[in-house]
């Protein structure tokens, strides 16, 4: 677990979509390493891989909507020495071609990347067909695969050049809306290994994505009721920080996890897999419950969903009040 | 390198290879006849005749790549793997074992030497070859890909993806062989899915077509001549074959489709096969023979009747 304060205060935040993160990613990568390819499937812009398409024209490739064979075809791209990173909406590459995901790329173990953007109920207006809720569910489960799920604009993008130059099969999620940037080019991040950005002995909220804001904001406001909350950034899903989730909760006691995503088989389900096994302590799991998402303002929906710094607030109290009775 | 084998040598190898398959599935005690016995002279003349290879040196960069997308009938191709040398025969008879790397459907990472990529969720493999094809071009190299699918697989929603892909960037180093012996699972093609007409799809999609007898191996050699001569776009060869090749009672039989023969009908599979094998001549590339222990006895007796 890597130790690194920050605090949100009443600091003005920029906001940037993670998308972004993951375009400029890809164009550093690009300048890294003359393999490394993108593949898109008509929705280029709004995966921001435009930005890769404009720096290095000869090494993206136009599969029209078509994202099965988009996935085989980054396959056998990698089977030549390509790294290609497949781009497009989470709920088509996890999605439609999740068989090829499954048997061309994660069977083989193949150097395949894939990109899944509008990542939760954030996509707003657009409605359920296009947010991912299920990615982190159906990606998890495939042996060989690392699943990626980082918090900010910064942190997409060091994920993005990470699972870039790792080998094998990676999955990386994002959204689509501007969020509050509060990494920075410094802030630590390594795969596999959690964060943690605050300290605290009551509880810790395990969070992930655009969630790890909220967290932090949730844990200041709870501070002054007298509240000492943990807060560390999952952005690794999988392989899962083992070691690290075991320390929060044997020293903290009790655990909140918060995902913009379906509560079954999430971070939260991935987390109490963990803990259950090893030191079962109290667990809250904030996500979404077993619904469709809607249309809407971001913001409006994540608070419509139960995605609210209050609701964050609302579980760590209980959890906290279960811990006491004794898990009960 | 070219293994350039002629016609009689092919129907040898041919032989060998189907005799193979038999013995491979009876001991397995389930798998696809049908299909790797149709498929069987496609891949013959592939890796014996035609394609760039080197088996002992499976990753060779100046290779030409297979994938078989329709993977189920993979028996043909650990046999085919086999006797050009990749591994050793013996190894056959391991097939679907816990343990072993001949998995029922091909896997790339139990590392048997010659197999590219995992296939066996049809539909896929295509795809894949399409995206090597794309990589080899994007660096200029000479190499070549072929892609053997099913014509009941082409089913599948996706292969038309692939297809409408390979058209679109003139994927000239990309030859796709249709097994086309007009069965599937539940039987006939047109009463299960109407493919046809096929031919007319593929020009559609901007591909070059060649029609050829998927068990004659002159056309089938100068088919892969034609499409690796054919420049601006991929080729299809739409090879007419016969599921159950070989094997009279096997022959043109959907039930054949995932089914292993018994260790009589196995028996008498390679009473017919064998008959056959001294007609077109034993192959001398033949060094090993395969004794399925499932059958041990009945083989002795079959070799001393067939022996010359």
């Amino acid at each position: 677990m890597i130790e690194y304060p920050i605090t949100i205060g009443d600091r003005k935040l920029e906001s940037i979509p993670t998308r972004f993160g993951y375009g400029d990613g890809l164009v550093e990568l690009g300048k890294r390493n003359p393999n490394v390819v993108v593949l898109g499937a008509d929705l280029t812009s709004s995966t921001a891989a435009d930005r890769f398409q404009k720096a290095f024209p000869d090494r993206f490739f136009s599969f029209g909507i078509a994202e099965q064979n988009m996935s085989a075809a980054a396959g056998g791209l990698s089977l030549v020495g390509k790294i290609p990173f497949v781009s497009t909406y989470g709920v088509f590459s996890t999605g439609r071609a999740w068989d090829q995901l499954r048997t061309t790329i994660c069977y083989s173990n193949l150097n395949v990347k894939v990109g899944g953007a509008h990542g939760g109920v954030s996509v707003g207006p657009d409605g359920a067909t296009h947010q991912t809720l299920e990615d982190l569910s159906v990606t998890r489960c495939l042996p060989n695969l690392t699943v990626v799920s980082p918090c900010d604009y910064y942190e997409t993008k060091k994920a993005t050049i990470a699972i870039g130059e790792k080998q094998g099969p990676c999955y990386i999620r994002f959204g689509r809306e501007p969020m509050p940037v509060f990494t920075d080019e410094k802030t630590p991040f390594v795969l596999g290994e959690v964060t943690m950005f605050r300290q605290g002995k009551d509880c810790t909220i395990i969070a992930t994505g655009h969630m790890v804001h909220r967290a932090l904001v949730a844990a200041e406001k709870l501070e002054k009721e007298g509240l000492s909350v943990r807060v560390v950034n999952l952005h690794t899903i999988k392989p899962i920080d083992v070691k690290g989730i075991i320390a929060c909760a044997k020293e903290t006691g009790c655990i909140v996890t918060a995902e913009e995503h379906q509560m079954m088989g999430g971070m939260g389900s991935a987390v109490a897999e963990v803990v259950v096994q090893n030191l079962a302590v109290p667990m809250e799991i904030i996500g979404i419950r077993d619904r469709f998402g809607l249309s809407g303002d971001p913001e409006k929906l994540m608070e419509y969903f139960g995605l609210g710094v209050s609701h964050l607030m609302d579980a760590v109290r209980r959890v906290i009040d279960r811990k006491k009775k004794g898990g009960k | 390198m070219r293994m350039n084998k002629g016609v009689e040598e092919l129907r040898q190898i041919a032989t060998q290879i189907r005799i193979d398959i038999v013995k491979m599935l009876v001991q397995a005690g389930s798998g696809h006849l049908g299909g790797s016995l149709s498929v069987t002279d496609i891949l013959v003349a592939l890796y014996f005749n035609h394609m760039n290879i080197d088996p002992k040196n499976p990753c060779w960069e100046g290779r030409d790549y297979l994938i078989l997308s329709k993977g189920h009938v993979c028996p043909a191709l650990y046999a085919v793997l086999a006797r050009a040398g990749y591994y050793p025969p013996e190894e056959m008879l391991t097939l679907r074992q816990l343990g072993g790397r001949l998995e029922g459907h091909p896997c790339k990472s139990r590392g048997l030497p010659g197999i590219e990529v995992s296939t066996g969720s049809l539909g896929q493999g295509i795809g894949v070859a399409g995206g090597i094809a794309l990589g080899l071009k994007i660096d200029k190299k000479p190499n070549r890909v072929y892609s053997v699918n099913g014509d009941g697989e082409l089913d599948e929603g996706s292969v038309w993806e692939s297809v409408m892909s390979a058209g679109h960037y003139k994927l000239d180093n990309l030859t796709m062989i249709v097994d086309n012996n007009d069965l599937q699972i539940d039987g006939r093609i047109k009463d299960v899915m109407n493919l046809y007409p096929l031919k007319e799809k593929f020009l559609a999609f901007n591909w070059n077509v060649i029609e050829c007898d998927g068990h004659d191996f002159k056309q089938l050699v100068d088919s892969l001549k034609k499409a690796e001569a054919t420049k601006g776009k991929p080729t299809v060869i739409i090879a007419k074959t016969v599921k159950g090749k070989g094997v009279s009672f096997v022959e043109d039989k959907a039930e054949w489709h995932g089914k292993a023969p018994k260790p009589d009908e196995a028996v008498k599979a390679l009473k017919e096969l064998y008959a056959l094998r001294n007609e077109v001549g034993r192959w001398k590339g033949a060094t090993v023979e395969l004794k399925p222990p499932k059958i041990a006895k009945e083989l002795e007796a079959l070799e001393l009747e067939f022996a010359h």
